[in-house]
């Protein structure tokens, strides 16, 4: 299992620093380069470029047919992307906020998710579907919630997020190349965060995590923007020599439970870290395989760090206050160490 | 049902029949008070884009400037007690419905003296004693709640219409269809008025809807207008047919007003999708320019009338922005509150 940093990939080809958000574009070009069959389609992403600049230049390259701009019409998008798939294509269809997926939730868990199943195994999609989610733009209660449990629960759906350039344009690559539904989340928080890609083809492969960073006293279970508080926590707490090993999941569903269970026994704590609602979240599906399958390696009990039950506030202070940050890792990782609860 | 009212066709930008005689039947305070609104909603959304700029607030702003007579003749047709559904760009519906521009601007500041106490921002101001059934972020998403409004009205049986303010961009949503059409079965008191401002972000309205929104009146049976919605007269005067017409019980009326967002979409928007030359022929038929010369050419309301509005308006935008700026934050002890009642 590739057990890579997102400072250090593959030493031995050139690497650039690049935003999350053009590494996902170069995913998507090449793939449209490789394949024919792949097209773009959903709201804003020809002229405008896309809402959060993913799809900018694309129209200009590769035209209206392959680059395909859509009314306001999400069930319609989706339901775009599962016709076109089933009958031949690889679209990648955009959602331009994770909230307005609740518009097309019928195409995507009705028909997508279950259309090969209900058919006894003889239809194919090949189809992946991109969404920006997540809090800390300033955008309210219905831009930037962070939905991904819905998905992962849906059987027929594969649910994948990155936290780093690198690992975007991978992952992207590899749901594009999947004969099955990907759905990639996309934090839109570190759209703009650079990192180092290489210039050379290579896949991220869908189902396997990533220790972002190797540790021996705690770990922490995250993904997407959150990985990045918990690698600064980890950095904070070592100058108090705390040690702490941080596993980006990558993949919700294919759940890597392997590295998970592997770091948690090597640290025996564990600290389930996201940035969507507390309860009910994604985290619980962690902390449950850890508790069940590593019970007798645990010094502690599982913890979970998650957003308030609420929907996400507006006002900056409440804003801010409602997701996790560094310092509520810290605390989260200081009380798994104390066994205080 | 199917009573069909002639569709008028015109693309003219300039005052036409519907408006002849409308500013003669307006009483002086009637014109004092649509030129109030115009001219609140016009300053409001100057100074909020000011206050953006200086980085004092934070999120996204989308101006209804250019646009002022739609929502300012629609609610002018509207008693106190109708009920209104609004959307991203909602700062003009929600002040022609005669909201408090201190409350707005402090909401938008994300204060707790805010209308949504800084959970809702921009997007999502709501006041339902005004009968604001709120802005919101999800295109399309008030239609079937304006529908539900106006269901809930004929079964109390209280005499109320509502109306669902929504865009061009709204027109090819499922929830259009679905709302328009369960309202026109239902025979409910609403009235659906499409401000097509021409784009829904880049995407030109002839682009994203395959047969005009006015056009789609006879398919659910029901009457629907195609007006200039930048004619303060022609807006207020087909609203009030069509509201008047719902409160009879005789069901919804679609309007589609021709207007134009002389702003970008949001206060960010810099994209190049549409013409120097285009926005200045719009801005040459401004609303409220039309509106003053309409009036001074009718010899209704004097300098004077329009100086004592605006000196008032100016007080206003000051009370409102000191306001904000000297509001609390929230204190996070309110994050979880008011998700359900207690
Ligand atoms: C269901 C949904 N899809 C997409 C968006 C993103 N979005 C916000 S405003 C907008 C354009 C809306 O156009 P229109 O309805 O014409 O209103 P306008 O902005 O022109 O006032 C889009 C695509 C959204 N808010 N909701
Ligand atoms: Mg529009």
């Amino acid at each position: 299992m590739a057990v890579t940093t997102p400072q250090a990939p593959a030493p031995e080809t050139a690497t650039r620093e690049i935003f999350m958000s053009e590494a996902l574009r170069e995913a998507i070009d090449e793939e449209m380069t490789r394949d024919p069959t792949v097209f773009v389609v959903g709201e804003e992403v020809g002229v405008w470029g896309g809402a959060y600049a993913v799809t900018q230049g694309l129209l200009e390259k590769w035209g209206p047919d392959r680059i395909v701009d859509t009314p306001i019409a999400e069930a319609a998008i989706a339901g775009l992307g599962i016709g076109a798939a089933l009958t031949g294509s690889r679209p990648v269809a955009e959602f331009m906020y994770s909230d307005f997926m609740g518009i097309a939730m019928d195409q995507i868990v009705n028909q997508a998710a279950k259309n090969r199943y209900m058919f006894g195994g003889k239809a194919k999609l090949p189809l992946t579907y991109r969404a920006p989610f997540g809090a800390g733009t300033g955008n309210a209660a219905q831009h930037t919630q962070s939905l991904e449990a819905w998905f992962a629960h849906v059987p027929g759906l594969k649910v994948i997020t990155a936290s780093t350039p690198y690992d975007a344009k991978g992952l992207l690559k590899s749901a594009i190349r999947e004969d099955n539904v990907v759905i990639m989340f996309e934090h839109k928080a570190i759209y703009a965060m650079r990192g180092h890609v290489p210039e050379g083809e290579y896949l991220v492969p869908i189902g396997v995590a990533d220790v972002k960073r190797e540790g021996d006293d705690v770990s922490v279970i995250t993904y997407a923007r959150q990985t990045h508080h918990a690698l600064e926590a980890a950095e904070q707490l070592a100058a108090e020599g705390i040690s702490v090993e941080v596993v980006d999941i990558r993949s919700l569903y294919p759940l890597d439970t392997d590295t998970v269970l592997r770091s948690v026994r090597k640290t025996h704590r564990a600290v389930v870290l996201y940035e969507a609602v507390r309860f009910g979240g994604f985290g619980a599906e962690i902390a449950s395989q850890i508790q069940e399958l590593a019970f007798d390696d645990l010094d502690a009990p599982v913890l979970r760090v998650g957003a308030a039950h609420a929907p996400v506030p507006f006002s900056e202070p409440l804003e801010q206050a409602s997701f996790p940050d560094t310092a509520q890792v810290v605390g989260a990782i200081r009380q798994s160490l104390q066994g205080v609860y | 049902m199917a009573e069909q009212q002639p569709v008028s066709t015109n693309g003219r930008a300039g005052g036409d029949d519907a408006s002849n005689g409308v500013l003669e039947q307006l009483t002086d305070d009637q014109l004092r008070w649509i030129y109030q609104i115009m001219r609140r909603i016009r300053r409001f959304e100057e100074t909020a884009e000011e206050a953006f700029r200086a980085a004092k607030m934070r999120g996204a702003l989308h101006f209804y400037i250019g646009e002022e007579a739609t929502a300012t003749g629609v609610c002018a047709a509207l008693d106190d007690g109708d009920f209104i559904t609004s959307t991203h760009r909602g700062h003009g519906h929600c002040i022609a419905k005669g909201a408090r521009m201190d409350k707005m601007m402090a909401e938008l500041f994300g204060r707790s003296t805010g209308y949504c106490g800084g959970k809702g921002g921009s997007m999502h101001i709501a006041d339902i004693e005004l009968g604001n059934l709120g802005a919101n972020g999800i295109v399309g998403a008030g239609i079937p709640i304006a529908t539900g409004a106006a269901l809930g009205s004929k079964l109390r049986k209280d005499g109320k219409v509502t109306v669902a303010f929504f865009g061009d961009g709204a027109g090819p949503t499922g929830a259009f269809h679905e709302g328009v059409n369960v309202a026109a079965t239902m025979n409910l008191p609403a009235v659906f008025v499409c401000e097509n401002n021409q784009y829904g972000m880049a995407t030109h309205a002839d682009f994203a809807n395959a047969a005009a929104i006015h056009n789609r009146g006879p398919a659910y049976g029901i009457p629907s207008a195609s007006i200039d919605g930048n004619d303060i007269f022609e807006v207020y005067a087909t609203a009030k047919t069509a509201i008047d017409r719902a409160r009879r019980g005789e069901g919804p009326t679609l309007i589609e007003a021709r207007t134009y967002r002389q702003k970008g979409h949001t206060v960010l928007d810099q994209k190049n999708y549409r013409t120097k030359e285009e926005i200045a022929e719009w801005v040459a038929r401004d609303p409220i320019e039309r509106f003053v010369t309409a009036v001074n050419e009718s010899e209704r309301l004097d300098e004077d009338d329009f100086q004592a509005i605006d000196g008032q308006i100016e007080c206003e935008i000051e009370h409102a922005v000191a306001f904000a700026e000297a509001s609390p934050w929230p204190t996070v002890d309110v994050i979880e509150r008011d998700v359900y009642v207690e």
